[in-house]
């Protein structure tokens, strides 16, 4: 080894980039979102080839690659079955929420897919195949976090 | 009809959580160099170069450009090939595309990361979709923890199954230098110890964040045999990504894209019976729970049978398949290098080459990515010319 290398300070640069985006949601995404905004409905739609009912909404069918044309739309849930979650216990400043809350997959009443979103009171009694429902924001901008989090329903 | 392809040399940096006596460009020349002396070639002999990395990681985008002096891609034919945690097997299998197409005789494949650079959580949420997921679903670990608790209610699973995979890998790392966890051996009680991240994953059963690099040398049939006595032939690869939408995952059905991918890659290499078939395994498994239902995905043993099958020993050094001798994701995680190194590491293995690693007369090796949203690559490897 150089002689030099052992007296050598390894420098770091501190930086930051912060890049604003303007993210196409698209008119199927849209209308999903409108929807939760102005109605406090929560809408899929079916593909007509496979006819699962997908949630949010998609413009196509990503395992058939068809085309989910305009009158396949349905109003879904506001209830659901949680079918999966994780209790986060740390904070992080990009989470949704401050610890202890839970991330969970919510098969809506008459969905086919899951829908990812929060649930933060009654931890204690989450378990998989319990019901929830969704709870809006009072006020609201069309945005996923619209609806506030999932309450559970039953103990 | 495809030539066949061998890898004839691999490089790795020795792995730690920072590198800061080196930057990205000079820790992808440690690997490179490493890489080609191990082959016994020079750069000249070096006809394309495939390098991949995460975005956002280091917040410079452009790899294949910037990095060429590192690379050794000065006046070469380089490009980038990054998807997610795949991105090393993506690098590996485009490079093996490239020989096998005839149109390159000699291809360097090269993952990298400094993890140490950024907020990995903050870069690595920039995979899932910003209007649908991304605020309300987020980040490696809830995810995973999502699966882990699905896995646990399904088949019965515990805590402690779960954490002597970790376990598993980190008594692994004993035997590699190259390891971030070198010589730090852990018990189960140390990971049922550790801090709760998110139910059912603690601490202990994650991967950490690595600086890293790692590099291959591929070369075509009529040339590999000239240039190393037992080449690492390709038998076979498979590709397969599913939905972008967390929601759509059904975790009750087993890993998916892994099942499929094995499928694919296994009838293509004539794999019939896994256990059997293979004589190592070097598995992107990027956290314990994955070291039980994974393998369930790849064939190893039946649905629910991970546990059981991983506490008799089978996967131990010694075993009737040793998994990652190398310590696995669970010792080093330089992400973009990370499913690069899998292939590496049982490479190697084939070779000959793992010293303290070594698993003996290594005919067969399984090496696997993984990524984002539940997508999987497998690659076979043979010592024997397929």
């Amino acid at each position: 080894m150089a002689a030099w290398l052992q007296d050598v300070e390894d420098l770091t640069l501190k930086g930051q980039i912060n890049v604003p985006y303007t993210w196409s949601v698209g008119e199927v995404g849209s209308r999903f979102l409108v929807a939760l905004r102005d109605e406090e409905k929560i809408l899929g739609n079916r593909c007509p080839s496979c006819n699962t009912v997908y949630v949010p909404p998609r413009k196509n069918c990503g395992s058939c690659f068809k085309d989910i044309d305009d009158n396949q739309w349905a109003e879904l849930g506001p209830e659901g079955v949680v079918t999966a979650f994780t209790i986060v216990r740390y904070d992080y400043p990009l989470q949704p929420a401050k610890a202890p809350f839970a991330y969970a997959i919510i098969k809506l009443d008459g969905a086919d897919v899951g829908f990812v979103h929060l649930i933060r009171q009654g931890l204690e009694k989450l378990r998989n195949g319990v019901r929830v429902k969704a709870l809006f924001k009072e006020e609201r901008t069309g945005h996923i976090l619209d609806i506030d989090s999932f309450v559970l329903l039953e103990a | 009809m495809a030539r066949r392809v061998a890898i004839v040399g691999a490089g790795q940096t020795h792995h730690k959580s920072h590198r800061l006596d080196v930057n990205g460009r000079e820790m992808i020349n440690e690997a490179v160099m490493r890489a080609l002396a191990d082959s016994e070639i020079t750069i000249t002999d070096i006809d394309a170069i495939i390098i991949g990395n995460m975005d956002h990681f280091e917040s410079i985008n452009y790899v294949d450009t910037w990095s060429v002096e590192g690379s050794g891609g000065v006046m070469k034919p380089i490009m980038k090939v990054t998807t997610g945690g795949t991105t090393g097997t993506s690098v590996a299998i485009a490079a093996y595309y490239h020989v096998a197409s005839g149109l390159f005789d000699r291809v360097l494949a090269i993952g990298w990361e400094k993890n140490s650079e950024s907020d990995t959580t903050a870069a690595i949420v920039t995979c899932s979709d910003p209007v649908w997921d991304r605020f309300s679903y987020s980040g490696a670990i809830p995810s995973l923890a999502t699966e882990a608790s699905a896995y646990m209610e399904q088949y019965g699973a515990t805590q402690e199954d779960a954490a002597r995979v970790a376990v598993r890998d980190r008594t692994h790392a004993l035997n590699n230098p190259y390891a971030q966890m070198y010589n730090r051996p852990i018990t189960i009680q140390d990971v049922m110890e550790s801090s709760m991240l998110a139910y059912p994953i603690k601490l202990l059963d994650v991967c950490p964040r690595t600086d890293g690099a790692c590099a291959v040398v591929f070369a075509a049939e009529g040339i590999a045999e000239k240039m190393i006595p037992r080449p690492a032939w390709i038998k076979s690869t498979a590709v397969r990504h599913t939905t972008t939408w967390f929601g759509d995952v059904d975790y009750d059905t087993g890993m998916l894209s892994l099942q499929r991918a094995a499928r694919e890659a296994y009838e293509k290499a004539g794999i019939k019976n896994p256990a059997e078939d293979f004589d190592v395994a070097e598995l992107y498994l990027p956290y314990s729970y994955a070291g039980l239902k994974w393998i369930e995905a790849l064939g190893f043993c039946g649905p629910g049978e991970g546990p059981a099958f991983v506490g008799e020993g089978n996967t131990d050094m010694g075993g009737i398949i040793p998994m990652n001798p190398s310590g696995g994701v669970i010792s080093t995680n330089c992400i973009g290098a990370t499913a690069l190194l899998r292939v590496a590491e049982a490479a190697i293995q084939i070779m000959g080459k793992g010293e303290k690693r070594q698993v003996p007369d290594v005919k067969t090796a399984l090496a696997t990515g993984f990524g984002g949203c539940w997508w999987s690559d497998v690659v076979i490897l043979t010592g024997d010319k397929p």
